[in-house]
């Protein structure tokens, strides 16, 4: 009996694709938290934390609302792509995104939190404008725990069932990710099938995962990072 | 020059009483020292001229130019101030060279002009060899002349350092008060630097300014401070001195003397004016302005006896430690010639007795 590799295929390149752009609004969103005072910051900290505890089901319901065809942005997305972005596997990089950036967001926060304060003015104070502070020294002593955050990102994308299923679908060759194609395939009977992508997939988030803990050890000593 | 007025008020938090600071704080090219207890305000004052921390009210001014002026709202971002600051953890940039480190500061020199000034500093204070080092590969001595230079490299008009010997031995501590009395030879500007050690206020200070709870409770230069502490706080917090609670028991301004009251033990001193009979005051005497004697029989004018407690050794000097905390400082000649003697006199000096 051979087994289906779409799916596997499907889902590392849709945790590959949201991953990167969750570094991007992720680190926005946790310097945001991390470093400004703002009206509104807890609100903000608090609905980035609720896709961690919302049910996957309630996060996919209210993505399905604001993305499908009759919301703006779903017909926005459609006059300017030429198709709908709900049911596809582009809908399934969206229910990652949204899956995954809360933990990127707090594990960057935290990083960004721990480094030391004087390094900031220090950088201030020898002239350096905002962003160059971010480039030259936030972003380079938060690193290792920043790409730590990002494995788990990444992790987190690869193992999204419930708001994939809600707004890509489970459609096989098309929008079936890994996790999907496991319950079709113990839905159906197809154990072989089941075991080996069960195997593969718990095998690769165990190497990114310990890839992840072993970046959180620091090489310039304990203080500059943390997660 | 710099002229800082700053005021800033803390509220009273769960843990912690509140807090104002409220300086005036002036200097000159040279070494001025901020002196004081920590908790005292004197770092705070330091990273309000720098512009960390945003004063309530107050103005600061550095040459000509406003850098804080609570009523016009002026708050220049430390980036725009010219400011060199060492911190008290040198926060030299860890992913970085040495190299790197100054060349951080030197982004807006010219490339070739910049690359001079870096090899430049990196030779006056004795860092080519380790140049190409990041700072966990270095010595504490030369991370402390990194983060010096590295103060500099922007030409400042002002250099502030956060406690720079702060735990550091002996030998880097002399290393350190050389460099820095080499900057003030070199660099024209202000030297705005904090410590809680009066000995580092009289290794460098020009002028030295106590602060105590957010106050200055005296300015000027530290020989001169040392001399005549202007109150018991400030005689308290330099630490160097015997302080008696003692009681004026008579004042005779004809002759020119009076008489204290210490623990049943009477003293003749100076007049001293403004004070009243009956007037609870402290005794404030250096160490070393006292002397010992054996005791002989009945004790002589002016010679308390007391009870030895502790002998310390010091490099040139015995330091006599006498029951009711009173410290007697003798040549280790002297010491020397007593040896064997069990009981003892205190001699104090009728002249120069100061009262706080």
């Amino acid at each position: 009996m051979s087994i289906d590799w779409f799916p596997l295929w499907l889902s590392l390149r849709v945790a590959a694709i949201s991953t990167v752009l969750a570094l991007g609004i992720g680190l926005w969103l946790a310097w945001l938290l991390a470093n400004r005072q703002f009206r509104g910051k807890e609100i903000l900290d608090a609905a980035v934390t609720l896709p961690l505890v919302l049910p996957p089901t309630v996060l996919g319901y209210y993505l399905l609302v604001l993305l499908g065809r009759g919301s703006p942005v779903g017909r926005l997305y459609e006059w300017m792509f030429g198709g709908p972005l709900v049911f596809t596997w582009q809908a399934a990089v969206v229910a990652a995104l949204f899956h995954s950036t809360p933990l990127l967001v707090k594990s960057a926060r935290a990083a960004f939190e721990s480094i030391d304060r004087s390094y900031e003015r220090a950088a201030r104070n020898l002239g350096a404008s905002e962003l160059r502070l971010f480039l030259r020294v936030t972003l380079p002593l938060a690193r290792r725990a920043i790409l730590a955050a990002a494995a788990l990102a990444f992790a987190r994308s690869l193992g999204d069932f419930g708001v994939t299923l809600m707004i890509a679908g489970n459609i096989p060759g098309r929008t079936q990710t890994v996790a999907l194609a496991i319950y079709d395939a113990v839905e159906s009977g197809n154990g072989t099938s089941a075991r080996v992508l069960v195997l593969i997939i718990s095998a690769v988030s165990l190497i990114v995962l310990t890839l992840a803990n072993r970046l959180t050890t620091n090489p310039y000593g304990p203080r500059q990072t943390a997660l | 020059m710099i002229q800082a007025r700053i005021r800033k008020r803390f509220g009273p938090g769960p843990e912690s009483a509140g807090f104002s600071l409220d300086v005036e704080v002036k200097a000159a090219a040279g070494i001025t020292v901020l002196f004081g207890p920590s908790g005292s305000g004197k770092t705070l004052t330091l990273e309000s001229i720098a512009g960390f921390v945003r004063p309530d009210e107050g103005r600061i001014l550095l040459d000509d130019q406003i850098l804080f002026d609570g009523e016009a709202g002026v708050h220049l971002s430390p980036r725009s101030r010219r400011c060199g600051y060492v911190f008290q953890n040198y926060a030299l940039f860890p992913h970085m060279t040495l190299r790197k480190n100054l060349e951080f500061g030197a982004e807006r020199i010219p490339r070739l002009e910049r690359h001079r000034k870096v090899n430049e500093l990196l030779e006056k204070f004795h860092l080519t060899d380790v140049s190409g080092r990041r700072p966990h590969e270095l010595s504490g001595g030369q991370k402390q002349r990194c983060s010096i230079a590295r103060a500099l490299i922007g030409s400042p008009r002002l250099l502030l350092l956060d406690e720079p010997a702060q735990g550091l031995d002996a030998p880097l501590r002399t290393e350190l008060y050389s460099i820095l009395r080499q900057v003030r030879q070199e660099f024209e500007i202000p030297v705005l630097l904090v410590t809680h050690d009066f000995e580092e206020c009289l290794a460098l200070a020009d002028e030295m300014i106590v602060v105590r709870e957010g106050r200055i409770v005296q300015s000027g230069a530290p020989r001169k401070i040392f001399d005549q502490p202007a109150n018991v706080d400030v005689a308290r917090l330099i630490g160097l001195y015997n302080l008696l609670p003692v009681e004026i028991q008579a004042l005779d301004p004809g002759r020119n003397v009076s008489r204290l009251r210490f623990e049943g033990f009477e003293l003749n001193g100076p007049y001293f004016p403004g004070r009243l009979i009956g007037d609870r005051v402290w005794l404030c005497l250096r160490p070393d302005l006292l002397s010992v004697a054996p005791r002989n029989g009945r004790p002589g004018m002016n010679q308390m006896p007391a009870a030895l407690v502790r002998v310390v050794e010091r490099p040139d000097r015995v330091r006599m430690e006498f029951a009711g905390d009173i410290a007697v400082e003798v040549d280790r000649g002297e010491f020397e010639r007593f040896s064997g003697v069990k009981d003892w006199v205190i001699e104090f000096p009728q002249v120069g007795l100061r009262i706080l």
